[in-house]
């Protein structure tokens, strides 16, 4: 009996599939609650920085707000403008939002625990980040408006420019670990957290964790949305749930990029001090845990910085990261290769 | 050696620390928030909020129908129409105010001679439609009758400072 069903998972393209779906909705489901109750983490945390007290009125501490919102959303009509190009249009939310989910299909949440284990992870999620941007491109052209264009244009310059530096902290965590198997990258860094990538590597890690600002759009970098000036930008045009849409995309991606730093930098599923008890804790544990502790920073960044002026976060993105990046890879590559620590891989 | 410093406090990033230590402090300073349905700041007795029209505590309304409100009114607000009633005393028929023309000045209170026309500490009263906001005689002696006792506390309080 076992061993047939079994067999039928494991051979049968109907099982397959059915399995494939199930570890789907495993990842999505508690992704998209994560992202729900991202965004009342957000509002707590700026209320306490200004001396608020946030949401508190829905359910108990507020804890039904994110469901009130999201069914607000939900029961809201969607206005396509008359001008605008409809197909496109209502594509670009979905653009944003697939890409955002599918990124996850990577990521290891505990040893073996991942959907995809495939041998260039870190390539992929580069990829598929790199991909995010045209749902935003999309939005601002098919909105036909020039605030959505204007933020469109200015999101895709700014998350081209700090792909760049991203794209160089990717290369000297590849070159510490040997591989681009996400799982790998996690076990190169077993031990104590002081062996985490964060402490050897700390300067790729804050130009990782700033370039992450850049690539979600967030404060201090969120001039394509910036409500002053622009109206939200390229999601000026949008209501309902293709705005809904967008949002979850936004903070998927920013969970998303999250966990990334947690698997490059902060061990991924390990424990911190690599003995009993800390080790009878789960690994998925840690590695929620260590998510929730980056996506804290990026509430408390939002709650403390202000808004960069368009020319510094260019300055800072070509003249800044861009070389001290490249010149890491380098001094990474030359301390490896001198102090004969280069992974057995190369 | 001043350039030096300056290189080595950007690249530390240390006013980017100081700056997020000040708001992680703040994050646990108690909250200066009014929690407002459920708790509501201090009103001063002189706030004007809510019209009322007031009655004698023997149950007689006090406007005598002078329309000094109506004449003083800035936004014209008031409408009155008055004639003798049957026991001949000079009394309102009609005493209207349209509460979406009204300012909230107070000067309707100032210029009543008998303390008729009042604003109350009442500022929760809004409505689904624009018709609810056309106060008649009716809905102000009610606003009155349900006020009186903070009204009059009020006044009171109010009455040494006139």
């Amino acid at each position: 009996m076992w061993a047939d069903l079994y067999h039928f998972f494991t051979t049968y393209w109907l099982g397959q599939a059915i399995v494939i779906l199930a570890e789907c909705l495993l990842v999505t489901v508690p992704l998209l609650v994560a992202v729900a109750y991202m965004t009342y983490v957000d509002r707590k945390v700026w209320a306490s920085i200004q001396l608020r007290r946030g949401p508190n009125v829905v359910g108990p501490f507020g804890l039904w707000q994110p469901f009130a919102d999201g069914l607000k959303l939900l029961l809201k009509e969607t206005i396509v403008p008359s001008s605008a190009n409809q197909v496109l249009f209502l594509i670009a939310p979905m653009i944003t939002f697939m890409t955002a989910l599918i990124a996850w299909a990577v990521i290891p949440f505990g040893d073996g625990l991942v959907i995809s284990d495939i041998n260039v992870g870190i390539l992929y999620l580069f990829a598929i980040s790199s991909l995010g941007v045209y749902g935003i491109i999309v939005a601002g052209w098919a909105s036909n408006s020039k605030y959505a264009f204007l933020g469109a244009l200015r999101s895709a310059a700014q998350m081209v420019s700090y792909e760049v530096s991203i794209g160089f902290v990717l290369i000297t965590v590849l070159l510490c670990v040997g591989s681009l198997n996400l799982t790998q990258v996690v076990i190169a860094q077993s031990g104590w957290f002081w062996n985490w990538f964060w402490l050897p590597l700390l300067p790729m890690f804050v130009i990782f964790f700033i370039s992450a600002l850049a690539e979600t759009n967030r404060t201090p970098f969120d001039l394509p949305m910036s409500e002053a000036e622009l109206v939200q930008g390229f999601q000026t045009e949008y209501s309902s749930m293709p705005f809904a849409l967008f949002f979850l995309g936004e903070y998927a991606n920013m969970i998303l990029l999250s966990a990334m730093g947690s698997v490059l930098f902060l061990g991924g599923w390990m424990s911190p001090i690599p003995y009993p008890p800390f080790t009878w804790i789960p690994g998925l544990i840690w590695f929620c845990l260590k998510i929730a502790l980056l996506l804290f920073v990026f509430s408390w960044t939002k709650g403390t910085l202000p808004r960069y002026r368009y020319d510094q976060l260019m300055r800072l993105g070509w003249k800044v990261f861009l070389p001290v990046s490249l010149g890491w890879v380098v001094i990474t590559a030359a301390v490896l290769q001198l102090g004969g620590w280069v992974p057995k891989s190369f | 050696m001043a350039s030096l410093d300056r290189t080595a406090r950007a690249f530390l990033l240390t006013e980017l620390v100081t700056g997020f230590m000040l708001t992680l402090k703040y994050m646990f300073k108690p909250k200066v928030t009014v929690n407002y349905p459920h708790e509501k700041g201090p009103l001063s007795p002189r706030f004007r909020g809510e019209h009322a029209l007031r009655r004698y505590p023997n149950g007689e309304e006090r406007c005598i129908a002078c329309k000094l409100c109506e004449a003083i009114c800035p936004a014209q607000a008031i409408t009155i129409e008055a004639e003798p009633r049957d026991d001949g005393s000079r009394r309102t028929t009609r005493y209207d105010i349209d509460m979406t023309k009204c300012i909230y000045c107070g000067f309707c209170q100032e210029a009543c001679p008998v303390d008729a026309i009042v604003e109350g500490p009442n500022f929760e009263f809004t409505t689904e439609t624009r018709e609810e906001l056309m106060y008649d005689k009716q809905k102000l002696l009610a606003n009155g009758d349900q006020w009186e006792s903070l009204i009059a506390a009020n006044l009171q309080r109010d009455a040494a400072y006139r």
